[in-house]
């Protein structure tokens, strides 16, 4: 994504040898600007990285305040006998995918109905958008007051046209799936920027592909979704590397349950940490965790260059 | 930034033209409704069941079949959820958290924006993409450094680990005021510059009235992530007397699992701010998405 777009001021051209007094003043009134960043950097970032990186090599439980050095025994431990690790790579790596497939698939179709001039557009915005404003708790807590196997709303619903309801969040089967229809009605932040990726594109391209005698399944093929690649990469990205880490809701709703089928990987990292304080172990599986939305997200990335249309 | 007012030219182009085409037209539209009506509905059932369940009285809660608007409508689980959650306690917490890393974002970020923005210092498009690049870092990699960190210099069962590095900007924020701030012509600090103004007085006389869009935008977002943070407050905050409403409503859900009256009645409570603030501020909301979205 061009982060530079939109750059008014000239490029300096001196090299750091031969600075002028003038771009030297410069440098010093920059920096002294952007030193919180840098350390905020230092202290909450880079430090907490190198950090993390040792302590993924050590035997470290923090009642007993010295890490003990263990070698790779965290990762290889984890590689080959950890099975709750594997399960929860397992349910994690099913989750980010139903919810990232679905949730683009609907937010898209959300932002193109929305884009049809319909009116009380700024109505149907808020619906969509509104969830987004409620707590986590909050949210959570409704949806398992909603999806309660016999009280709830959603099997009282289906209750009334005669139809026997899943057991949602209770049963292993219908669990997983569960949470990834509470991230759904939460991902209205996505319809927003489809619906603003959508205005951008110029009309003029329809009505020459009007003239041209193209139909609308065409015109969505050919202009719409091509030029809406930046927005979904976007919302792609971003959505795969938050719902990999995961935490409050499957902490919230069920515990990681039934039978560990929500088990997802972040909530399982957070119990090693902080309930069970193995903070050695804990760091290997966080490292672990990084690399792996590293190599997606440049995977995602690249692999995309191909399809991805930024001029329009 | 981007307007959304769905004043520009629409896809599906209105032609005057046969009965046919406009028919087609029509059509399209009630298709649209309908899908937009029915999807809308779902999407505002859990307000309502939230609301209906808070209203309810004890005795209806667990009814069968399930009703969604309430038989007897009664206001009782509001000050018995007031009561026993310790809502005004945990909502005094909350509101504390949330102010105090707004006014921190507000501050650090527009200060860092501006050094990114307005100043043109070798290797500042690098020390930029870093920026940039910290928004890939999972949290955990983070958490577990710091959290030993805090625990040995006593931070622990205080807010400072959740405010102080408020003051150190955001890469998100930081990216959003840099944005907004190089849309400003840039004779306008030159001329101040040969008055000679230094920077700091630029910065505060003339960028920062000029950026009260990016920082309304920030101080709105980092309220709303005050209000809603969990884990932050569940992992560093031990002492019930300074839990925020999101850990202490969990913790009363673990206690008092089925009393759903009182949890929807302190859900509700909890929401309402949240939502009087996105219908004062809708076009901030909207703008500020749209905006990272379309310029990202």
């Amino acid at each position: 994504m061009s982060v530079f777009a939109g750059t008014r001021i000239e490029r300096s051209r001196t090299s750091l040898s031969d600075m002028s007094p003038m771009v030297r003043r410069r440098l010093v009134w920059g920096l002294f600007f952007i030193s919180p960043w840098v350390l905020g950097f230092l202290a909450f970032t880079l430090y907490p990285i190198a950090a993390s990186f040792y302590y993924g090599f050590t035997n470290y439980n923090i009642l007993n305040f010295t890490p003990r050095w263990v070698g790779t025994e965290n990762y290889a431990d984890l590689f080959t006998s950890d099975n709750v690790f594997w399960g929860s790579l397992r349910v994690t790596i099913q989750y980010v995918a139903m919810l990232v497939g679905l949730a683009t698939v609907f937010d898209i179709c959300i932002a193109l109905l929305l884009n049809m001039n319909v009116r009380g557009l700024s109505l149907y915005r808020t619906v969509f958008y509104l969830p987004v404003m409620v707590p986590v708790v909050a949210a959570t807590l409704t949806w398992v007051w909603i999806l309660n196997p016999r009280h709830g709303l959603v099997n009282g619903l289906l209750d009334r046209i005669g139809v026997d309801g899943p057991l949602w969040l209770a049963s292993p089967r219908t669990a997983l799936f569960s949470l990834v229809l509470v991230a759904v009605w939460g991902s209205g932040r996505a319809v927003l920027i489809y619906l603003a990726g959508l205005k951008e594109i110029p009309s003029h391209l329809y009505e020459a592909a009007e003239i041209d005698g193209a139909n609308p399944f065409r015109k969505m093929w050919h202009i719409t979704l091509p030029l809406l690649t930046p927005q979904i990469l976007f919302n792609v990205i971003t959505m795969t590397i938050f719902s990999f880490q995961s935490i409050a809701a499957p902490l919230i709703m069920t515990g990681g349950g039934p039978n560990k089928a929500t088990l997802l990987y972040g909530l399982q990292l957070y119990r090693l940490a902080f309930e069970r304080l193995r903070m050695g172990y804990a760091s290997a599986m966080a490292w672990i965790l990084f690399l792996l939305i590293l190599a997606l997200t440049i995977t995602m990335f690249y692999g995309s260059r191909r399809f991805i249309h930024y001029d329009r | 930034m981007t307007a959304t007012t769905g004043d520009l030219p629409q896809p599906t182009t209105i032609r005057s033209g046969s009965i046919k085409a406009r028919t087609e037209l029509l059509l399209q539209q009630l298709g649209a409704h309908a899908t937009l009506i029915f999807f809308g509905i779902i999407f505002m059932l859990p307000f309502l069941w939230m609301v209906s369940s808070s209203l309810k009285p004890t005795a209806d809660i667990f009814q069968i079949p399930v009703r969604l608007i309430p038989e007897t409508v009664t206001l009782e689980n509001y000050p018995e959820a007031i009561r026993a959650i310790h809502f005004l306690r945990y909502l005094g917490n909350t509101f504390y958290y949330a102010a105090f890393i707004m006014v921190a974002a507000v501050v650090s970020n527009v200060f860092i924006g501006y050094g990114f923005a307005r100043i043109d210092w070798p290797g500042r498009d690098i020390v930029f993409i870093l920026v940039i690049s910290t928004m890939m870092l999972p949290h955990q990699v983070r958490f577990i450094p710091l959290f030993i960190t805090y625990s040995r210099i006593g931070w622990l069962d205080s807010f400072n680990p959740l405010i102080i590095p408020a003051f150190f900007g955001n890469a998100f924020f930081v990216f959003l005021v840099r944005q907004f701030m190089l849309t400003f012509p840039k004779d306008l600090d030159d001329a101040a510059r040969v008055d000679g103004a230094n920077e700091l007085m630029i910065f505060w006389r003339i960028v920062t009235p000029l950026s009260k869009p990016a920082i309304i935008t920030i101080a709105i977002f980092e309220f709303m992530h005050g209000w809603h943070d969990f884990i932050g407050p569940l992992v560093y905050l031990r002492n019930p007397d300074l839990y925020t409403l999101s850990v202490g409503l969990r913790l009363y859900f673990t206690q008092h699992g089925a009393e759903w009256g009182l949890l929807m009645a302190a859900s509700t409570l909890f929401t309402l701010p949240m939502i009087v603030v996105f219908f004062f501020a809708q076009r901030t909301f909207i703008e500020g998405i749209s905006f990272t979205g379309v310029k990202g």
